[in-house]
């Protein structure tokens, strides 16, 4: 049995998706400067993490996320939850990175974290969604892992998780230590208490560079991503349709479209 | 100077091949002189990849029960290694697809151009065209070195077409020592039972959001959608707050729906949403907000409330049948 367990969550902290994105014409790549905030995909994560540490009755939570210019504010949220500490890894080489240069990062970080039983990620960013990097940092770390989880056990040190399919769900076993993918949605995240805010602000946060990592800056970021944008273009647009207000019979004029379409 | 090998991860269920496996064998055959398959479901889907195009099977064994992402990611990597590989590698943003491109970009040390809907041959390379912000902005991306590149293609962004070939050769690709990698298994598998037309094969496709204001209210989604014989679909904000499965999601993370008409109850239209229902031939959106994003993808847009025009457009449909 395990007594305790730590966790390694990785979370990013994106620009708030209710500002709308651009690209930064120079390097056609997403701008990320203001505010950063967590993103909502990995407060699953971070919420499957607390409870996993809950039930094992002992360890802690640790984050491990990268971001530039050293950027807490997301961080703090996720602290404020109940983690207990965080590494941030943040170097101007970092700029321009892709989803190979992050999984690098991140599984550098995850190991200067200390011994995890467990690496949970969401299954992608809300902002960039490349989907990749779970699975990434498990090669990287050479490490088992299980995508799209919606639940997880731990029973007698064997993880145990239900994995979303096409069709329903599989369930998946595999031994520890292991890379876990949560799905959103899966858990309800805890809302910070203020305790927990207050707490937040002197929890641990080991902010490093690319050399604290012993990460050669030529790997990763511009230089080490090993593609380039040709081109940006504006998609082909929808013609604009017909918007009216509802005057309380706008339901027949969908009933006329069904019928033209021969739907109905 | 064309692209001359590509090769397909080829899904299967029960030997049929996926349907996104047909569309993107349909893409590369145009843009390369050779291209096979590398598969974990074996030498019974030789016949039907073979109709579309591909020339051999690349069947990886010994995969039965593992979670496909390491043995497969495994196989492909040992015989670029050995000399014996592609110029690209195409897989579907699929469960698997994501596992194997993942784990095979680090194998390999190279990047994954992801969300893929289009492939285009840039001097001889290939490039991936990758729609942002929804889909107002095309980003067309390409690799700098000779590394095999990975490509992860979003379902439906061809049409599968069977090009009369003969069925394909067959070959055993060998897996490698995966150490830990490989130790995950599957021990069961449970089938979700939904009635009705599938969100991936119906002409017509019923979604509500979170302007449904809550749970109970997805129910006129549902009738709805029996009366026009379409699926249900749901926005990721009421999937996320759990009112119905997340099979039932469309957008980024969920399905990508092309129905012939798509309703969308409630929905604002987030990014997220529309990448994943853009594409429908019609769009019928009914939301409360006339600044609400659904609408300018929308053939038709009633502003209104979905509580008073949903029980309505009902009524007048039950009264027609």
């Amino acid at each position: 049995m395990l007594l305790g367990m730590n966790v390694v969550v990785c979370v990013k902290q994106i620009p708030d998706p209710a500002d709308p994105g651009a690209l930064d014409p120079q390097t056609n790549t997403l701008k990320r400067d203001g505010k950063l905030i967590l993103d909502e995909s990995d407060s699953y994560g971070v919420e499957m993490a607390l409870q996993l540490v809950d039930t094992a009755g002992g360890g802690e939570v640790t984050l491990v996320s990268m971001a530039p210019n050293g950027e807490v504010s997301g961080l703090r949220t996720a602290l404020a939850m109940g983690a207990a500490k965080a590494v941030l890894v943040s170097d101007d080489a970092l700029a321009g990175s892709d989803a190979l240069s992050t999984s690098k990062v991140l599984a550098k970080a995850i190991q200067r974290a200390g011994e995890a039983d467990l690496i949970l990620t969401a299954t992608e960013s809300s902002d960039g969604y490349t989907g990749v990097v779970p699975e990434q940092i498990a090669e990287l770390l050479q490490l088992p892992s299980v995508t799209f989880a919606k639940e997880i056990t731990i029973d007698g040190g064997t993880l145990k998780v239900q994995r979303q399919t096409e069709a329903g769900y599989d369930e998946v076993e595999s031994p520890l230590p292991a890379v876990v993918s949560v799905t959103a949605g899966v858990v309800e995240p805890r809302y910070p208490s203020f305790k927990g805010i207050m707490a937040a602000k002197s929890k641990p946060v080991d902010q490093v560079t690319l050399a604290d990592l012993g990460i050669d800056p030529s790997s990763v970021g511009w230089a080490g991503g090993g593609q380039e944008i040709i081109e940006v273009a504006q998609a082909e647009a929808r013609a604009g349709g017909t918007i009216i207000e509802d005057d309380g019979e706008g339901f027949q004029k969908v009933v006329d479209l069904l019928a033209e379409l021969k739907v109905i | 100077m064309t692209v001359s090998k590509i090769w397909v991860l080829a899904e299967a269920t029960d030997g049929k091949v996926a349907t996104t496996t047909l569309e993107i064998l349909a893409k590369a055959r145009e843009l390369a002189d050779t291209v096979e398959v590398v598969t974990a479901a074996g030498a019974e889907i030789a016949t039907e990849v073979g109709a579309h195009g591909a020339t051999k099977v690349l069947a990886v064994g010994g995969t039965d029960g593992k979670l496909l992402g390491a043995p497969l990611a495994g196989a492909i990597a040992a015989a670029i290694e050995a000399g014996n590989g592609p110029d690209a590698v195409l897989m579907a943003t699929s469960y698997t697809g994501r596992d194997v491109a993942g784990r095979l970009s680090v194998k390999i040390d190279a990047p994954v151009i992801t969300n893929v809907v289009d492939l285009v041959d840039s001097d001889g390379r290939l490039a991936g065209v990758e729609p942002i912000f929804g889909g107002v902005t095309d980003v067309i991306t390409k690799f700098t070195t000779d590394k095999v590149g990975i490509f992860l293609v979003r379902p439906k962004s061809f049409a599968a077409e069977e090009s009369g070939g003969a069925a394909a050769a067959v070959e055993e690709l060998s897996v490698p020592d995966l150490g830990a990698t490989g130790a995950a298994v599957v021990t069961s598998r449970f089938v979700e039972e939904k009635t009705g037309p599938s969100l991936d094969e119906a002409a017509v496709v019923v979604a509500g959001g979170r302007g449904l204001g809550e749970k109970e209210n997805y129910q006129l989604v549902e009738d709805l959608a029996k009366l026009l014989q379409a699926a249900p679909g749901a926005s990721r904000a009421i999937v996320d707050a759990g009112w119905v499965p997340y099979s039932y999601q469309v957008g980024q993370t969920g399905k990508v729906v092309k129905p012939t008409l798509y309703i969308a109850a409630g929905i604002s239209g987030a990014t997220q949403h529309l990448v994943g229902m853009k594409g429908s031939k019609n769009i019928i959106a009914i939301n409360k907000d006339a600044e609400a994003p659904i609408f300018a993808v929308s053939d038709l847009g009633i502003v209104g409330d979905v509580h008073k025009v949903l029980p309505k457009l009902i009524e007048a449909l039950q009264a027609r049948s």
